[in-house]
């Protein structure tokens, strides 16, 4: 709650220029945004792997098949926190 | 009853070849092919320093990618415990590099956000999907090519 109150605090000290609030507010949230994005993918990693490690455990025989699919799978689920941490620094710096 | 399997898990692994680094190896043999594609475009939108920061953002995909293969095929040979924990740690250590690296010439004169935003979002999904083809098409040996039928294995 006290950085929501900061965050509306900052918008409105920016004053009547929309373009300045906008931008104000956009890097003000932006590390919300970020960690928020890396939430998803840490959860999803998590059951990625577990369940991947679970197979390999029942049938060690496609272990192969099983490290293909669950590289490839992962390296998806990290490509949501990339596009978040771009959005981070997008929204930050550029 | 049950049996705890447990300690078995724990101390199960894999010492034979790692789909990881073959994976890795043609993500980043196609990356090398299609660099010019995407310094290129770069280029055109963004100027010399498109171009670089595109070239740059490039890079940091493909080390990303050879990271995450190394440390899976790596641990797995010691456990697949092993393996779930350093993947697990690993997936922070390496979004703390790449965004080490991007904060480390945030500030340069020859870099443009943007496009090395956009490199790393569209290089990373593209390169999977254009690997995803061909893991689907032979899952048991990622990266080689399908063989088309003939007409005669067709009838």
């Amino acid at each position: 709650m006290e950085a929501l109150a900061t965050i509306a605090r900052i918008a409105a000290e920016a004053g009547a220029d929309p373009a300045a609030e906008k931008a104000t507010a956009a890097a003000a949230t932006a590390g919300y945004a970020y960690g928020l994005a890396t939430l998803g993918p840490g959860i999803a990693l998590g059951m990625i792997f577990g369940k991947a490690i679970e197979s390999m455990a029942r049938q060690p025989e496609s272990a192969g098949m099983v490290r293909t699919t669950m590289f490839l799978g992962a390296a998806f689920t990290e490509a949501l926190a990339l596009i978040g941490f771009v959005a981070f620094i997008l929204l930050k710096f550029a | 009853m049950t049996t705890n399997t447990s300690s078995s898990v724990l101390a199960m692994r894999d010492t034979g070849p790692s789909p990881e680094a073959q994976i890795s190896r043609d993500i980043v043999k196609r990356g090398v092919m299609v660099a010019p594609l995407f310094v290129a475009v770069s280029w055109l939108a963004w100027g010399t320093n498109g171009a670089v920061s595109s070239a740059y953002g490039l890079l940091l995909v493909l080390c990303n990618f050879m990271l995450a293969a190394g440390i899976i095929a790596l641990a797995a040979r010691v456990s697949y415990a092993v393996m779930l924990g350093s993947m697990l740690f690993g997936y922070l250590v390496r979004l703390a590099i790449v965004a080490f690296a991007i904060f480390v010439v945030r500030d340069a004169a020859w870099v443009d956000l943007i496009a090395l935003g956009m490199t790393v979002v569209v290089s990373h999904i593209g390169l999977l999907f254009w690997e995803m083809r061909y893991v689907s098409a032979s899952l048991a040996f990622p990266g080689v090519r399908p063989v088309p039928l003939t007409t005669k294995e067709h009838q």
